[in-house]
C-alpha cells in the first residue's frame, strides 16, 4: 500500500463527511490564525518601538557624569562637574569608531520674542549635534565652527518654539529672540520630529553653540554630557569601549578606580525595550497557542468518534487485505490532512487579518516568515500527535470483531 | 486432475473463556479441490463461524495445518495473513459491508487499493470487468443506498472477484435477502462456479446447500457428515 493510495483513501473518507471535516479544521484554522496575528502584532509593536528609538539616532552614545561623594554625601550625577571639554577632545583623539562627537550644556528658561514668550530648554552643542541626533535643518542653516569659536549669539529653533513665539510669521529665520536677557539671532529652524517614545516633545528646544551657553548664559567651564555617534550600529559597542578608555585616560583614573562617568548607547536602550515587547509577543503567542492546542484536542475527539463509527469499515478493510499499518497510516493521514489543511487556511486568514488590522486600524504589524513556518510545523505535529492515539486504536482492532460490530 | 485449493488436517481451535477452555473445533480434516462448490452447514454454536474465520485467514488454528493454494497459513504473521486475504481470498458477507456514500465502482476497487503492484488504470479495468460479470456494469456510479439489497450483494460479490482469488468465501451471503433475490444470488454463484471459481459457502440454511456440489455438516466442532449433492437443487422450496 503506497502513500499515494492511502492519501486517496483518506481524502475519500473525509469527503464523505465534509461538514464534520470542516468543523474539525475550524479549530486549527482559528488557532493558526490567532497565532500568526498575535505574533504579527507583537513583532510589529516591537519594531515600531525600535524604529522610534532609532529615530533619535540609532548609533548615538551618551556620556553622563557619574555619581560621586563629597564629604560622605552622595551627589546627584547631574550636578557633577567632572566632564570637561578636554574629554571631548580625548574622545576625538582615541576613539576611532566614533564618527561625530558633541558636548552638551543645557539649561531651561523663558524664551522671549516681541510680545510672545515660551518656557523651553536651550541646548549648547557643537555643529555635529544634528547628525548625531538625526535632526534636520528645515529652514536656514546650522551654525558652524566659526560661530562656536566666537561664542556667537545665534540659535536654531525647534518647531514648537517657532509656533509659540512666531505664530503669524512666515519664517522665524532672521528674527531675534531673547533667552535670559541674551539676544540670539535665529539662523535656522529644525525639521519637526514629533514626540518620542516617552512622550517628550522633541521639537520644544533651542540649539545654540555650546561656547555661547557656557560663557554667556551659564558661566561655567564644564559640560553636562557628551553625545557621540558610532560609525555604525554594529560598531556601537566598540565605540562605547573606546569612549570609556578615552575618558579613563583623560580623567587619570587608576586601574582600581571606578568610572566617574556613565556611557550608555542607544543600542542598550533598544535591547531593553525590545525585551519588554519580546515578553509581550511571547505572552500573546502563548495565549494563541492554547487555541491551537484546543484545536488539536478537537481533532483527537473527532478521530475517536470516527474510529468507533467506522469500526465495520475498518474490519472490512482488514478483511480485504489492509494491514494494521495501512489502517494506522490512513487515520494518521486523515488527521494530518485536517491539521495541515487547517494550517494552510489559517496562515492565509492570519495574513489577511494581520494586514487588515494594519491597514484599517493602523496598528504596526509585521508578519515574520518564522511565525508562518513555526505555526505550520506545529500544525503537522499536532496532527500526528493527536491523530496517533485514535489511529492506533483503529489499527489494533481485531478484524473478526470489527466486521461483526454493531 | 484439479489440485487442492484447501487442505486442512487435524485442525483444532480452542478459546480460553476464563478458566475454562472451549474447543470450538476438534480434529477437523478435509480438502477442497479447484472448481468445487462447497457448503459448510451447521447450526449456531457448531463452530462454523470459527472455521470460516480460519478459512478466511482472519484467525489461526490452535493446532493442525491449513494449506491454502499450497501455502501453510497456520504459521503466518498478521501482516502476511493480510496479504493472503488480499491476493487469494474473496469475501462476501451477510450484511454486504459496502462503504457508504461510495460508488459501486470504488467499492469494488477497494481490495486492489491494498495491492501496490496494481496501477490505478488496471484497478479500474478489473473493477469494471468484475461489475460486468455480476451484471451491474450500468450501475457503476451508484452509491449503495441507491441500490437494492440484491444489487448491493452483487457489488459485494464483484468486490470478492476483483482480485481474481483462488477461493470465494461467502458467509451467510443470502441471510439478508428475500427468497427471490436469494435465488438470483445463488444462481450467480453457480454461474461463477461453472466458469471455474472455487466457492465455499457457510450457512445454516438447508435450502442453500442444494445449490452446491458438496456439503460438509458441522456439529459441536466436529465434521459429522461430508457428502456430494446429487441431482438438481431444490427450487423455491
Amino acid at each position: 500500500m503506497n502513500l499515494f493510495n492511502l492519501t486517496k483513501i483518506a481524502l475519500k473518507a473525509m469527503g464523505r463527511n465534509k461538514m464534520r471535516t470542516f468543523l474539525t479544521m475550524l479549530g486549527i484554522i482559528i488557532g493558526v490564525t490567532s497565532v500568526i496575528t498575535m505574533l504579527a502584532i507583537g513583532q510589529g509593536s516591537k519594531e515600531s518601538i525600535q524604529e522610534q528609538i532609532s529615530s533619535m539616532g540609532a548609533n548615538m552614545i551618551m556620556v553622563h557624569p557619574g555619581s560621586d561623594e563629597r564629604g560622605g554625601v552622595m551627589m546627584d550625577p547631574s550636578s557633577m562637574q567632572t566632564l570637561k571639554l578636554e574629554d571631548v577632545e580625548a574622545i576625538q583623539k582615541y576613539a576611532s569608531h566614533v564618527s561625530a562627537v558633541s558636548p552638551m550644556v543645557s539649561t531651561s528658561g523663558q524664551a522671549i520674542a516681541g510680545s510672545g514668550n515660551w518656557p523651553t530648554t536651550i541646548q549648547g552643542v557643537s555643529e555635529d549635534f544634528p547628525d548625531i541626533r538625526k535632526m534636520e535643518v528645515a529652514e536656514g542653516v546650522m551654525f558652524t565652527d566659526y560661530h562656536i569659536k566666537r561664542a556667537a549669539k545665534v540659535c536654531l529653533l525647534g518647531q514648537t518654539v517657532v509656533d509659540e513665539l512666531f505664530p503669524y510669521k512666515e519664517t522665524a529665520v532672521g528674527e531675534t529672540i531673547r533667552f535670559r536677557k541674551v539676544p540670539f539671532k535665529v539662523i535656522g529652524v529644525l525639521a519637526e520630529k514629533g514626540q518620542n517614545t516617552f512622550g517628550q516633545d522633541q521639537d520644544d528646544i533651542i540649539l545654540a553653540p555650546y561656547t555661547t551657553i557656557q560663557k554667556r548664559i551659564m558661566a561655567v567651564t564644564h559640560i553636562q554630557s557628551v553625545y557621540a555617534s558610532a560609525t555604525s550600529e554594529m560598531e556601537s559597542e566598540q565605540a562605547e569601549e573606546e569612549i570609556t578608555r578615552a575618558l579613563r585616560i583623560s580623567h587619570e583614573l587608576a586601574e582600581n578606580e571606578e568610572n566617574d562617568f556613565t556611557v550608555r548607547s542607544q543600542q542598550e536602550l533598544i535591547s531593553t525595550f525590545s525585551s519588554t515587547s519580546q515578553m509581550l509577543t511571547i505572552l500573546l503567542g502563548a495565549i494563541a497557542s492554547i487555541s491551537l492546542l484546543v484545536g488539536g484536542i478537537g481533532i483527537m475527539n473527532i478521530m475517536f468518534v470516527s474510529v468507533t463509527e467506522r469500526t465495520r469499515e475498518i474490519g472490512l478493510r482488514m478483511a480485504v487485505g489492509g494491514r494494521s499499518r495501512d489502517i494506522l497510516s490512513q487515520f494518521l493521514i486523515e488527521a494530518v490532512i485536517v491539521s495541515v489543511g487547517g494550517g494552510l487556511i489559517g496562515v492565509f486568514l492570519g495574513l489577511v487579518l494581520s494586514y487588515g488590522l494594519g491597514n484599517i486600524l493602523g496598528w504596526p504589524v509585521t508578519v515574520t516568515e518564522q511565525s508562518i513556518v513555526l505555526s505550520f510545523m506545529v500544525c503537522a505535529v499536532v496532527g500526528i500527535f493527536f491523530g496517533w492515539y485514535p489511529a492506533r486504536k483503529a489499527s489494533g482492532l481485531d478484524p473478526i470483531d470489527a466486521l461483526r460490530y454493531e | 486432475m484439479p489440485h487442492d485449493i484447501i487442505k486442512i488436517s487435524n485442525l483444532r481451535r480452542d478459546f480460553n473463556v476464563g478458566a475454562e477452555t472451549v474447543h470450538a473445533l476438534r480434529n477437523v480434516s478435509f480438502g477442497v479441490k479447484e472448481n468445487e462448490f462447497l457448503t459448510i452447514m451447521g447450526t449456531s454454536g457448531s463452530g462454523k463461524s470459527t472455521l470460516l474465520n480460519i478459512l478466511g485467514a482472519l484467525d489461526k488454528p490452535t493446532e493442525g495445518d491449513y494449506y491454502l493454494d499450497g501455502i501453510n497459513v497456520s504459521n503466518l504473521s498478521k501482516d502476511e495473513l493480510a496479504v493472503i486475504r488480499n491476493r487469494k481470498i474473496g469475501f462476501v458477507f451477510q450484511s454486504f459491508n459496502l462503504l457508504p456514500r461510495t460508488s459501486a465502482l470504488e467499492n469494488v476497487e477497494l481490495p486492489l487499493m491494498y495491492n501496490s503492484g496494481i496501477s490505478s488504470r488496471r484497478r479500474r479495468e478489473q473493477a469494471i470487468e468484475a461489475l460486468r460479470i455480476v451484471g451491474l456494469a450500468d450501475r457503476m456510479k451508484h452509491a449503495p443506498n441507491q441500490l437494492s439489497g440484491g444489487q448491493q450483494q452483487r457489488v459485494a460479490i464483484a468486490r470478492a472477484l476483483v482480485n481474481d482469488p483462488v477461493m470465494v468465501l461467502a458467509d451467510e451471503a443470502t441471510g439478508n435477502l428475500d427468497s427471490k433475490t436469494t435465488e438470483d444470488i445463488m444462481s450467480l454463484f453457480r454461474k461463477l462456479n461453472r466458469e471455474g471459481k472455487t466457492i465455499v459457502f457457510v450457512t445454516h440454511e438447508h435450502d442453500i446447500a442444494g445449490y452446491s456440489k458438496r456439503t460438509i455438516v458441522l456439529r459441536d466442532g466436529e465434521i459429522i457428515d461430508d457428502y456430494e449433492n446429487t441431482g438438481r437443487p431444490a427450487q423455491g422450496s
